[in-house]
Order: C-alpha cells, then structure tokens, then sequence
C-alpha cells in the first residue's frame, strides 16, 4: 500500500527543490563567470549575441527612453508649477533617468525581449536534444551557450542604458520646450549641472548587475526545461517573470548600496 | 550499473560488453532503457552505482572537463538527429572539425567527403529544416563520422522513418562497419534493423549490400560480429547471437520476432 506523504514531508520536499534550483542557478552562474578565464572562447558566438541583444534592442530602449523622457517632465512639472519652480524640472528627470529609470526600464525591456528569447532558444535547443549533441561532440555548453549570452548582455545593457538615458533626456527636453517653455539651453545645463560622478556610476552598476540577472535567468531557465514544448513556453514565461521581479528586488538593494557608498566616498 | 531520476530507478542491474569491430544491438521496447544505455557509455548520464568502461577509460569516474575530451572519440547519432538548426549542413558537419582549430581550407574536402559518404553532398548549403527526416539522421551520420572514431552510438536511427529510407540508413550503417570497421552500439525497437546489419555485409569492391552467406570465406555460414543485447525493465533481458535470437522459446522475445 502506498503511504500519501504528510503536509511537513511536501513542504520540506518543495523547500529542498527549491534550494536545489538556488544552487544550479547560482553554479551556473559561477560557471558563466569562470569561463571567461580559461580556453577556448567564442569570440564569434559573443559578436552575435551582442548583435542580437544589444543592436536588436536599440529601436524598443530610444523609443521608449523618448517617451518616459517627456512623461516625466510633465509630471514633475505639474508638481514644480505650484511651486513657481518648474525650472528644476531638467534636475529632476536628469537624476531619476540616470539613477533609476534609465537602468531600471532598460534592463526590463532587454528582459521581455531577450531573456525569453534566450530562455525559448536554449530550451528548444535542449527538448531536441542539441545541447546533448553539443556535449556528445566535445563541447561544454556552458562556454558556448551561456558565457557568450550572458557577457553580450553585461556589455550591451549599460550602453542601451546611457542611449535610454540620453534620449530620455531628449524626450524631456522636448517636452518642456513645447509645454512648459523652458528654453533648451536652460533644461540641458541644469539637467548636466544636476548629475554628479555618483549618479552616473549608480546607474553604470545597477545596468551590469541587472544584465547578469535578466540573461542568467535566461540562460538557467532555458536550460533546465522539463515537458517539451509546453516546458519551453513556460520556462520562457518564468524567465521573463523571475528576472524581472529579481530586477526590481535588486534595485532596492543597490540603491541603498550606492546611496551608502556615495554618502562615504564622494 | 543503476540510474534513475525521481521516479525511481529506469535502468538497473545492467550490464554487457561490446567488442572492438563489433556491432551490440540493443533492443528492446520504448522506455526499457535503450537510449539511456547509450547515453551512459558516452558519458552524458552518470550512474548511480556502477561502471562504464569505454575504450580502457571508467566513463563514469571522469570529471565532466575529462569527458569533454574523452568524446570527441566518439560518434554519436541521436534520434531525430539532433542538427543544430540555426547553422547549415555544412557547419553541423564541419561542427566539430571547427571546434579542434582544424584548418579551414582542411575542413572542406572532409566534409565534402563525408556528405558524398551519406550521399547528401548537393545538400551542403541547406538548414536543417529544409531536409526531410531521413536526410537529417544521414546528415547527423555524416557529423557523427567527420572525425573518423572507433565507436559510434546510433540511437534509434530508423526511428520514425519510412521502410525504403529506414533501408538507406541501415545501408549506411552497413558500410561505415565494413568500410572503416567502426564498433557500433545501436539502440532501436525494430529487430530487422538488427537482422539487416546481422545478415548482411557491404561489399566495397561491388559498392553493393551482400548477404552473408555470399562471402566465400564464410562458407554459407553468418558471421557479421553483430549480437544482440534485448533489454527488458532497465535490465539486459536476453544476450546472444542472431541464430541463439531466432531459436528462443521466451515469449517476450518472441514478440520482436513475430
């Protein structure tokens, strides 16, 4: 007779599997990382995925970066206009760009364009059985597959990131030229005198770690697909929603990180 | 040998030997552990308890950067084929060729060669999902073949595909053994893939399959160094030649012969 299991022995069963995926992520992870020390590398396998991430992103993070630009503007202003200081509104967009919207937005749009993507395509890879051909012929998928993945995305994210954030501050510029008549020299100076090295390598760090996080998820959830097909769309899936609430998570950390460190250091 | 996943052990207490220039069939129903077989002896599963000796090397002792190295000694076929289908024929066999720095102007002629071998040399330039079936299993024999190892592992490589071009595979399979005296370990559910590579031979100089009894040197008797190995619930069922194969009274193994 077989024995139903009690509520304590599936709930210490999921924890166990659950811890089980922390460690196989976190060994991937490593193992990206390590990868980039010892031979061989594939130069050509990083080209294309830098391509693919990083130039087949910039129409979505310019147009977007456009739009967010503006909207915060007119937000600020509307609050700044009570005030008699909308003036101040290029300070404000300036530093929520670069500090916090610019990497935060940009990572989640890579994240909804590429970690499903990434996480699709190695999953499919994996149900026909061509990361076992791959290791079948000599090659560790981890270095062709992952490493290049996840270095394209560390590379190409911080600079979609300062493209989102210049062209975010073109969209406010543009905004406040047009609605509150603020003269273009007037908003660029106040919006560049406003932004200090801190902020700059604020926004430069949360865009590197927010990369690691959106294309090791990626890459893990790809690789660990169970059930076929229906298995790819749902790791997909999960890809998209893991990394992204990872994403927001981690922001909060590094800002308080960076707000410590800034406080110290400069 | 033991493997198993969370629903418990699929392949236990299991255990044969392959020859070199032999050729073990492994056959048996879906889900007895035929792939899985396979699968251990290249080194892509590790067993739970046991050993996997492949030549003189203990597979299932071998860091996964040792293996790495130990199976670019090995030919694998998978099922379906298993091309990698973003690149081109041409780079799927030249895939490994590549991967060993090999000189790109070296790299042509092999694998001109080794499509004109599986007959698929206009296909060169096509994508994987412009071949029909039994092109892609031809083309992955073609890659399994680039380096010229000593053992290839076919699994189930008529698996799915019609007679006339299961024949063509089966062909194949009879020429790389007889052409390169490859050792083969071949996993499939249908006994006349079997019988095929057991009765007959390829004949190089006639560029024709024979029939065993047609060597003058057998004097009508079979002796293609092909035996067999059924597989019943993760275990090795049956072991033996053709003939000890054809006279069995068991009638699980009777069901493969009907």
């Amino acid at each position: 007779m077989v024995r139903e299991a009690s509520i304590s022995e599936i709930l210490v069963g999921s924890a166990k599997e659950n811890v089980l995926r922390v460690q196989e992520y976190s060994y991937l992870s490593l193992q990206s990382l390590s990868n980039l020390f010892s031979r061989p590398f594939y130069g050509q396998d990083l080209l294309d995925q830098m391509d693919s991430i990083g130039v087949g992103s910039i129409p979505i993070v310019l147009l977007t970066g456009f739009f967010i630009g503006a909207v915060m503007v007119l937000q600020t202003a509307s609050q700044f206009v009570r005030f008699g200081q909308t003036s101040l509104t290029g300070d404000a967009v300036s530093l929520a760009l670069v500090r916090e919207l610019g990497p935060t937005l940009t990572s989640l749009l890579v994240t909804g364009r590429c970690a499903s993507g990434i996480a699709s395509e190695l999953g499919s890879m994996l149900v026909t059985e061509q990361v076992d051909a791959m290791r079948a012929m000599g090659t560790d998928p981890s270095r062709k597959l992952v490493t290049p993945r996840v270095l394209a995305t560390v590379l190409c994210v911080p600079l979609l990131t300062v493209m989102s954030d210049f062209i975010g501050l073109v969209g406010g510029c543009v905004a406040a030229v047009f609605s509150l008549r603020l003269g273009v020299v007037q908003f660029w100076t106040r919006a560049i005198d406003a932004l200090e090295l801190s902020d700059i390598l604020q926004g430069g760090l949360k865009s590197i770690v927010f990369a690691f996080i959106l294309a090791s998820v990626g890459c893990y959830k790809g690789l660990t697909v169970r059930g076929g097909t229906q298995g790819v769309g749902r790791s997909t899936t999960q890809a998209v929603v893991i990394s992204s609430v990872m994403i927001i998570v981690a922001d909060t950390f590094l800002t308080k990180l960076a707000l410590f460190l800034a406080d110290k250091l400069f | 040998m033991r493997l198993g996943f969370e629903e418990g052990d699929i392949v236990h207490g299991l255990s044969f030997e392959v020859y070199p220039r032999e050729t073990l069939v492994l056959l048996g129903e879906t889900g007895t552990g035929k792939t899985l077989s396979l699968k251990l002896a290249a080194g892509l599963l590790r067993p739970r308890e046991g050993e996997v000796t492949v030549l003189g090397r203990k597979v299932s002792q071998m860091s996964e950067r040792d293996l790495l190295a130990f199976r670019r000694e090995i030919g694998f076929v998978f099922q379906e084929g298993a091309l990698f289908d973003s690149m081109t024929v041409e780079e799927n066999v030249a895939y490994r060729l590549r991967e060993e720095r090999v000189a790109e102007e070296e790299i042509e002629p092999k694998v001109r060669e080794a499509l004109r071998f599986v007959e698929l040399e206009h296909a060169i330039d096509l994508l994987p999902s412009e071949l029909s079936g039994g092109m892609r299993r031809r083309v992955s024999i073609a890659r399994a073949l680039i380096t010229s190892p000593p053992i290839v592992l076919y699994d189930s490589p008529t698996a799915g595909l019609d007679p006339v071009t299961s024949q063509t595979i089966i062909t194949l399979i009879l020429r790389l053994r007889d052409t390169y005296g490859v050792t083969a370990l071949l996993a499939t559910h249908r006994l006349q893939d079997g019988m095929a590579l057991a009765n007959f031979f390829f004949d190089s100089k006639s560029n024709r399959v024979l029939p065993n009894r047609s060597k003058p040197e057998d004097k009508g008797e079979q002796n293609s160094n092909t035996r067999f190995a059924v597989l019943r619930d993760g275990k090795v069922f049956f072991e033996g030649s053709t003939e000890e194969l054809a006279a069995a009274k068991d009638s699980y193994l009777k069901r493969f012969l009907m």
